[in-house]
């Protein structure tokens, strides 16, 4: 953007603030921009949400924040925040003569940064360019972080080749790279404060043009397996940054769970309580093969020793027979593998984590049937905890499971070697974070899934990763070679079809993974150890805590807030999507090794 | 007449709307929005209220009228007409509209039809006493004086 009083607009700041004010009625837009010129800002106004859109799309830099009434007749207030959310990444601003609560948690659910009643008095206007200025703030930790995480990698593996890694290794670097972090984010912090605008080249904005690129480069690479890297490499755009990539692709995700979910209301059924891994869930998943559960049982030496295990995981790897989910859970590295207890109380016992499933790379030999995710709608905000859903299990064999959260410890290669041995199913690598008290991040192993039902077992919503995913996978935190694909893998009563639903209350991506907790208990003993996949920004959860490794923390550290930013994205979007469903892959073996 | 004898009528007249509920307080905010700047903001702000308005009542008739109503619609005209009042300041059309919002919800087409009605009445007088109001106004600054400040 060109503006030659650029700087002097930056020292003025707030005053000269460009707004976009949309509003169907004209004697609210004439009120509005005589009020918002007294307070010093540049206003535009636009009686239409289609001409605001245009206007926003063909002038990408030329507004700063947007105003918007929520009713309006072309296109719903909440459409137009977000696509500008998805699109433009600008605060928006709702307005409206009706204050009911639903209407205003609708608002903040799609993003909206606030939500104003009207008459809307000066004094409210007047305070608008904070919602500017903490935008910036945020991108500005957000590249931090990222560039964080990027030394991390190269501190911890030196290259993207996760085998030789050992777990114990990159905690520690893990801790040393987060002190580096802190003083590198003080340091850039001060710079940026005396102009905020200035943070705006930071900011990509995706035209049309660019996200269709993306879109190209995602159905290319395929959504199962696509990866920040990896798009980015495709799309071949100078100047774009994997985090630009990694963030754009999580919105994507939203997005395209917001689509199925739409499609699905009608034939699914309503939201799942809580907690819901129960046994009818469990009873639905089959567990089957015996050639998995050999293979499986070549790891069974892992499962004795995974104290990683948080409580509720899954049965021991030896219980052949199992012919039920087992749930995914959290892996911490002090827990104590939970073996022989029946699934049914895995369930109870999942701690509150969320867990971020990568399939990338995991794969080999994944067949197709198999990628049929099931969903599990859950109410989310339980307790302001995320709500972590059981996870489902292998249909082949707990044992796959049992070695992945035995992965936590100190077996990277193990792991990946029984990995390979084992599975031509997918494996989800899942990284569990804990809310609030977690400070480490856990890895959730993938569940296998039943392949020849393709049933999911129940399966967790992973939290929708970005790029800083796959990093995280890199590290070896999530056993995969490639992070590149989150799979939501919802757990639904119904595990047929292989429909991915969406969770009602969260709208994830269908990348999203949760694990209900069934008591604090669990919560609260979780080892402080977890490794916490770097999820920049938490869109599917409202309320995912992170806890997690110390290097991790800053990376989440805001997921509320990034939440509410980039969560919905309308079906509307339909001309700009052109994706569909996505068959996420299942795991149908054992999957960890 | 003089100009001390309409600016006390001024007041009066224009005190009397706001105590009958006729404006509230976003009219004052309008007028202090008014600045040399723009010294005709009130009106062209009211004026434009008063198209809007007539348009959406002309469209909640005719959709009222229809043989199957469509109460969604109705419904949105209403929440419109709601929000025009409001900006404005006209209580009375807006207190009017949150009963007509009901009798929606309720599918309830004569007490739409009622509520219309008294939509109609109700704006019909805020209408003319704001045209009173604006022409004391003229009359005021014609005469050479300053039209008083009500806050």
């Amino acid at each position: 953007m060109e503006r030659p009083l650029f700087s002097a607009r930056a020292e003025a700041f707030p005053a000269g603030l460009r707004v976009l004010v949309v509003d169907d009625d004209p004697t609210w837009l004439k009120i509005l921009e005589k009020m918002l010129r007294k307070c010093s800002y540049e206003v535009t106004t636009c009686s239409l949400a289609t001409d605001a859109l245009s206007m926003l799309r063909e002038q990408k830099d030329k507004f700063d924040i947007v105003i918007s009434d929520v009713n309006m007749p072309d296109m719903d207030g909440f459409k137009l925040l977000e696509h500008v959310g998805l699109e433009m990444d600008l605060p928006v601003i709702m307005m409206s003569i009706d204050g009911e609560t639903s209407r205003v948690m609708k608002g903040v659910q799609h993003g909206a940064c606030d939500y104003l009643l009207k008459p809307v008095r000066m004094k409210e206007l007047k305070n608008i360019w904070q919602h500017v200025y903490r935008k910036k703030m945020h991108e500005l930790k957000e590249i931090q972080t990222h560039y964080n995480n990027e030394d991390i990698n190269i501190l911890r593996y030196g290259s993207e080749d996760l085998d030789d890694r050992n777990l114990t290794d990159g905690i520690t670097n893990i801790s040393s790279a987060r002190k580096r972090k802190d003083v590198d984010y003080k340091e850039f912090g001060d710079q940026e404060f005396g102009d905020p605008s200035r943070l705006k080249k930071a900011r990509v904005v995706w035209s049309v043009d660019l996200h269709q690129k993306f879109v190209n480069a995602v159905n290319q690479i395929g959504l199962d397996k696509v990866g920040p890297k990896k798009i980015l490499d495709l799309m071949n755009v100078p100047g774009l940054t994997r985090e630009n990539v990694a963030s754009h692709l999580q919105k994507y995700r939203l997005y395209l769970s917001r689509l199925q979910k739409q499609s699905e209301d009608s034939t699914s059924g309503g939201n799942m309580p809580s907690d819901l891994i129960n046994n009818d869930n469990v009873a639905n998943f089959e567990l089957t093969s015996s050639t998995n559960m050999q293979q499986c049982s070549e790891h069974t030496k892992h499962v004795g020793t995974s104290e990683n295990l948080v409580p509720g995981i899954i049965a021991d790897a030896h219980i052949g027979d199992i012919k039920k989910i087992v749930p995914v859970q959290g892996i911490e590295s002090e827990k104590g593998l939970i073996s022989d207890s029946p699934i049914s109380q895995n369930f109870n016992n999942v701690p509150r984590l969320s867990a971020l499933f990568s399939f990338k790379g995991m794969t080999p030999g994944i067949e197709e049937k198999a990628r049929e995710p099931t969903t599990s709608k859950h109410q989310t905000l339980h307790d302001g905890a995320p709500r972590m859903q059981c996870m489902h299990y292998p249909g082949q064999g707990n044992c796959g499971m049992l070695d992945d959260y035995s992965y936590l410890s100190s077996s990277d290669q193990d792991h990946q070697v029984s990995f390979n041995l084992c599975s031509s199913s997918p494996v989800i690598s899942a990284t569990v974070t804990n809310e609030k008290d977690m400070k480490d991040l856990s890895e959730m192993k993938p569940v296998p899934t039943d392949q020849r039902n393709a049933h999911f077992a129940a399966i967790p919503q992973v939290a929708c990763m970005t790029g800083s995913v796959s990093l995280q996978i890199k590290h070896g935190m999530v056993h995969s070679q490639d992070a590149g694909a989150i799979c939501k893998l919802d757990g639904s009563p119904n595990t047929k079809g292989c429909s991915t639903e969406q969770i009602d209350n969260q709208e994830c991506f269908p990348l999203t993974c949760e694990f209900s907790p069934k008591s604090e208990a669990e919560l609260d003993s979780l080892p402080g150890d977890l490794h916490l996949c770097s999820i920049q920004k938490f869109g599917c959860f409202e309320d995912v805590g992170f806890g997690g490794a110390e290097n991790f923390q800053d990376i989440i550290s805001t997921p509320d807030t990034q939440v509410q930013n980039d969560w919905y994205i309308s079906s509307e979007l339909n001309n700009d999507y052109l994706y569909e469903t996505v068959d996420y892959p299942l795991i149908d073996e054992c999957l960890f090794a | 007449m003089e100009s001390s004898d309409l600016q006390r009528r001024y007041i009066d007249f224009t005190s009397t709307l706001f105590r009958e509920g006729f404006l509230d307080s976003q009219y004052t905010q309008l007028q202090q929005l008014q600045d040399e700047s723009n010294p005709e903001f009130v009106t062209e702000v009211v004026t434009l209220f008063f198209q809007d308005s007539e348009k959406l009542q002309d469209d909640l008739t005719r959709t009222l009228d229809q043989e199957v109503v469509d109460f969604k619609k109705v419904a949105a005209h209403v929440h419109q007409l709601k929000g025009s009042s409001a900006s404005i300041g006209a209580q009375r059309v807006k207190n009017v509209c949150m009963a007509f919002r009901i009798c929606c919800e309720e599918m309830n087409r004569e007490g739409c039809l009622g509520c219309l009605q008294q939509a109609r009445q109700e704006y019909f007088l805020v209408k003319s006493k704001l045209e009173t109001v604006f022409r004391l106004e003229q009359q005021i600054v014609a005469g050479g004086g300053s039209i008083p400040t009500m806050w």
